[in-house]
């Protein structure tokens, strides 16, 4: 096996050939912004907060789309990535209604997280008030387009773990939505196997159980991630860690 | 002998047919009829763009006395062009032709240039007067010449249509150079409104009624342009492979696949230097190599005819003209970087293009493919014809991978390049229409040849780039032209400059992804670095003429509209971003505009620009960056419409 070493903020790190950029930071022990990402799924590179300047690059590189190659100097936290990222997280809340204080994902939220870390009070950019539907059809869970950042990890979850791709992303641009089967109301989605795989890989509050309120969501975000190790080492039956 | 055959060609691309093409074509069909004339007695062909797009639909006249033009002829008229195509000239018609110094003349035109059908006069969509060459001199096509010195298998075919043997003649010289010779500029386009009293001709003689639809071929809008990849768009039938076959098509296919190994293919299109012309400009000659040194394995080629830019079409032309060249350049693409499949991506909106290309794969096909029915060999090439739903992002190459596999639009992040994993996972190459459609040329002529095509201050740009002119410039239409020429000479010199004479403010070049050359820089050479240089692009070949009433912060919404609405909705900046975009342009526009306005803007097209997944994101803050550029005062004015009497620039609170 073929290692890359490259520097990272100045540190020294060694890789695995083929693993990505994010992989190499978290091993040089910084922890990178991500949105879209979720370990145990495929990457996508849409919420381009994972940003990172290569010396060399035109434009910054989000780091879980890209791999890592042998001498590359990384820089993950310049003022000019902080402004960007900033910035990305403001758009997402003036994109959407976030309400968070009424939030079922209120505490366990990733965006909102996030909103802590960049040290975004209030999004510089007028709220665009969507109008935007809620789907409760389904017996056990509820989406809330609202919350909704199109970050597609619900999607992958269901199609790449589950194999059942109920969702879909329809239209285009700022009308994006999520679509469950034929844009049909979840709850008549006859492929979906109420595995709730999506509802854990959500890092927002717009996939949630249905008896949940305010700030009871607590997904099992990992549950992607033991899923897919799990397969690799075909661990077929729940054994350990796997959840129910 | 060719050159008594008298021939109306009647223009039957998509902006010849809105304005009525059709009808005309049928009218004249009948009245030749009604004239008595067999049909080899006045051949009268549909053809493809013959240019002056704006002024349709266009008929061109072939006879012994040279060719003549006219514009925007109503079917009425058909008897008088049918009259007019066998030479009964009439008085009245010199009005819009400055120096018909000739008489027309029977028999052979002494500068007559063609063999056996096949012209040798490259650069000429017009049958020259007889002593009256608004071309340079053309070398006979030689043999010898080492780029085409391997004649192809079917060498008893007719001769190779050879384009002109010297790039480095100055093709403008000869034309006359006053724009306003090819029509009055203040007749309305179609007009059938009798002529203008004070010319001379009109009182002599009983008013031609076709005078006021004369326009002049030898105008620099048609002598200054330089078809190499147009060169028998406007002069063929595109519905038929014959003609094509006629005039050259795939001979160059035959001899890659009879006589040049796939790497010489490739060493002379990496010689001619050309470049993408999709936009990018990225080098054809190294794109090809990357795929063809791929590891073995499968390999794609796809052309890209997606064109969505708004005021582009240069691929339409190409595609509604000559399609065999399209297909011909895919072909050996195809077989220079070792694909047996390849697909033609068209949009939908191009219903003509689409119904040319079938035809034209169709053709191939019943005749046994590319390489069994055209060229005698085994090759089995098969080429696939795919048309897109309407969605601008498609024209990106992943995002039109996902495409014609059945996928959602959506681009991904590059590496891997297509060049190393595209359709289905194998090494795929994606080139523009027109890039592909110069290929054939190339081969014929050699990479040299194509290369020394250009300026030489600008070792950037060879060859030849179709431009689609249009705005508020007088001739609208298409125009292939050497790179290297300053942008002043296509809009004002061949376009006419602004309609009404009005001052020219700017030209936006490349659409959505490029931006404005203001007017004092109008000497910019048609240069990749030059323009770019300037906040621009050369882009696809989309220019449009903006007059004294564009208003630049309305030009630049404009354009952000579009990218909010063509946004695929991947990636966050492209998608959120220019909507915020938008909405700030909005409010400057509509005098509500705050302080720190600009800076917001500013601020948040950096962001979009550098960190959206693709390229439709990343340049889409580019129209309004360039305009902010050159034209920040009229953004001033606008942020302080809000606040006016607020020396600060400050909202009253
Ligand atoms: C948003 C977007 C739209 C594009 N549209 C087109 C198009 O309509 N036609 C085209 O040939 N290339 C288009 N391109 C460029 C292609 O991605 C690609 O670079 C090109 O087809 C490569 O061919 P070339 O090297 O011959 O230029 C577009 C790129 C982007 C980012
Ligand atoms: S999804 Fe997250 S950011 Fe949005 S309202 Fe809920 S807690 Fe707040
Ligand atoms: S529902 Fe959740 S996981 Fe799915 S796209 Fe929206 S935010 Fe992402
Ligand atoms: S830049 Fe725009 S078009 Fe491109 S991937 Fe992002 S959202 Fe889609
Ligand atoms: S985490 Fe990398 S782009 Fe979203
Ligand atoms: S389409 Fe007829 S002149 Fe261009």
């Amino acid at each position: 096996m073929s290692v890359h070493t490259l520097s990272i903020d100045g540190r020294p790190v060694a890789v695995e050939a083929g693993a990505s950029l994010l992989a190499a930071c978290r091993g040089a022990g910084i922890a990178l912004p991500t949105l879209c990402h979720l370990d145990g799924l495929t990457p996508v590179g849409a919420c381009r907060l994972c940003l990172v300047e290569v010396e060399g690059q035109a434009r910054p590189l989000a780091a879980c789309v890209s791999a890592a190659a042998e001498g590359q100097v990384v820089r993950t936290d310049t003022a000019q990535l902080r402004q960007f990222r900033r910035m990305a997280v403001e758009l997402f809340f003036a994109e959407g209604n976030h309400l968070c204080a009424v939030c079922v994902a209120n505490g366990a939220c990733e965006l909102q997280d996030l909103a802590v870390a960049v040290g975004m009070d209030h999004s510089r950019f007028p709220a665009r008030w969507p109008r935007r539907a809620v789907d409760a059809s389904h017996p056990l869970f509820t989406l809330d387009h609202n919350r909704c950042i199109l970050c597609s990890r619900c999607l992958r979850a269901c199609d790449e773990l589950e194999g059942a791709h109920v969702w879909d992303i329809a239209e285009r641009g700022e009308h994006c939505r999520l679509v469950a089967g034929l844009d049909q109301p979840w709850g008549e989605v006859a492929a979906c196997t109420s595995c709730g795989q999506c509802v854990d890989a959500c890092p927002t509050g717009a996939l949630f159980r249905r008896q949940e309120s305010a700030g009871d969501h607590q997904p099992r975000r990992d549950r992607a991630a033991v899923l897919q190790q799990a397969r690799q080492q075909k661990l077929w039956r729940n054994q350990g860690e796997v959840p129910p | 002998m060719s050159g008594a055959v008298r021939r109306l060609r009647c223009c039957d691309g998509s902006a010849c047919r809105n304005g009525g093409g059709i009808a005309l074509r049928q009218a004249l069909l009948a009245a030749r009829a009604a004239a008595g004339l067999a049909e080899q007695e006045l051949v009268i062909r549909a053809v493809g763009c013959l240019r002056l797009c704006g002024r349709g639909p266009l008929v061109a006249a072939d006879g012994p006395g040279g060719s003549r033009l006219w514009g925007g002829v109503p079917p009425e008229l058909a008897s008088a062009l049918v009259a007019a195509a066998r030479g009964r000239r009439r008085r009245g018609q010199a009005l819009a032709i400055p120096a018909p110094a000739h008489p027309p003349q029977a028999g052979p035109a002494p500068g007559e240039l063609r063999l056996a059908g096949a012209r040798l006069w490259g650069p000429c969509l017009w049958e020259p007067a007889p002593g009256r060459s608004p071309q340079p001199p053309v070398a006979p096509f030689d043999p010898s010449a080492p780029a085409a010195s391997a004649a192809p298998a079917a060498s008893a075919a007719p001769a190779d249509p050879s384009a002109p043997a010297d790039p480095s003649a100055p093709v403008a010289s000869a034309a006359p150079a006053d724009p306003s010779a090819l029509v009055d500029p203040s007749a309305p386009a179609a007009s059938v409104a009798p002529a203008d009293p004070s010319a001379p001709a009109a009182s002599a003689a009983p008013l031609d009624p076709l005078a006021p639809h004369q326009l002049d071929p030898h105008h620099p809008f048609f002598a200054l342009q330089r078809p190499v990849v147009l060169e028998c768009c406007g002069l063929i039938d595109p519905d038929s492979l014959d003609d094509a076959l006629d005039h050259g098509a795939y001979r160059q296919l035959q001899r890659c696949l009879h006589q040049l190994t796939p790497a010489a293919v490739r060493d002379e299109i990496r010689a001619s230097g050309l470049r993408g012309r999709g936009g990018a400009g990225y080098p054809t000659g190294l794109k090809w190599d990357t795929v063809a040194l791929q590891p073995p394995g499968p390999r794609q080629v796809v052309a890209n005819g997606d064109e969505g830019d708004p005021g582009a079409f240069m691929d339409r032309t190409v595609m509604e003209g000559d399609p065999h060249r399209l297909l011909e350049g895919l072909a050996i693409a195809a077989y220079a970087v070792g694909a047996e499949h390849g697909f033609v991506y068209v949009r939908a909106e191009y219903p003509l293009a689409i119904e040319r290309l079938r035809g034209a794969l169709a053709a191939i096909a019943a005749r046994g493919g590319f390489g069994p029915g055209l060229c005698g060999s085994p090759w089995p090439l098969r080429i696939a014809l795919r048309v897109g739903a309407g969605a601008y992002v498609c024209g990106e190459e992943t995002a039109l991978l996902h495409s014609i596999e059945g996928g959602r639009g959506t681009p991904r992040p590059r590496p891997p390049y297509p060049a190393q994993r595209g359709l289905g996972g194998a090494p795929t190459l994606i080139n523009n229409v027109e890039t592909l459609a110069a290929v054939p040329a190339i081969l014929r002529q050699g990479g040299a040849w194509y290369g020394a095509i250009g300026d030489p201050a600008c070792p950037g740009s060879r060859g030849t780039k179709v431009f689609s002119l249009s705005g508020a410039v007088v001739h609208t239409g298409v125009v292939e032209v050497p790179l290297g020429l300053p942008l002043r000479t296509v809009v004002e010199t061949m376009g006419g400059g602004v309609v009404g004479g009005a001052p020219l403010k700017a030209v936006q070049t490349g659409g959505p992804s490029g931006g404005c050359i203001p007017a004092a820089r109008l000497d910019t050479r048609l240069d990749y670095e030059a323009m770019a240089g300037l906040g621009a692009i050369l882009g696809s070949g989309g220019m449009v003429v903006l007059g004294p009433a564009t208003a630049m912060p309305e030009l630049a919404r404009y354009f952000m509209g579009f990218c909010v609405q063509e946004s695929c909705g991947l990636c966050l900046p492209c998608r959120a971003g220019t909507v915020q975009l938008a909405a700030l342009l909005d409010r400057l526009i509509e005098g509500r505009g705050a302080a720190g306005d600009l800076e917001r803007l500013e601020e948040l097209a950096g962001m979009v620009r550098a960190t959206s997944l693709c390229g439709l994101g990343q340049s889409a803050p580019n129209p309004l960056l360039s305009t902010l550029r050159h034209f920040r005062g009229e953004y001033l004015q606008a942020c302080a419409g809000g606040g006016a009497g607020d020396p600060a620039g400050g909202p009253p609170a």
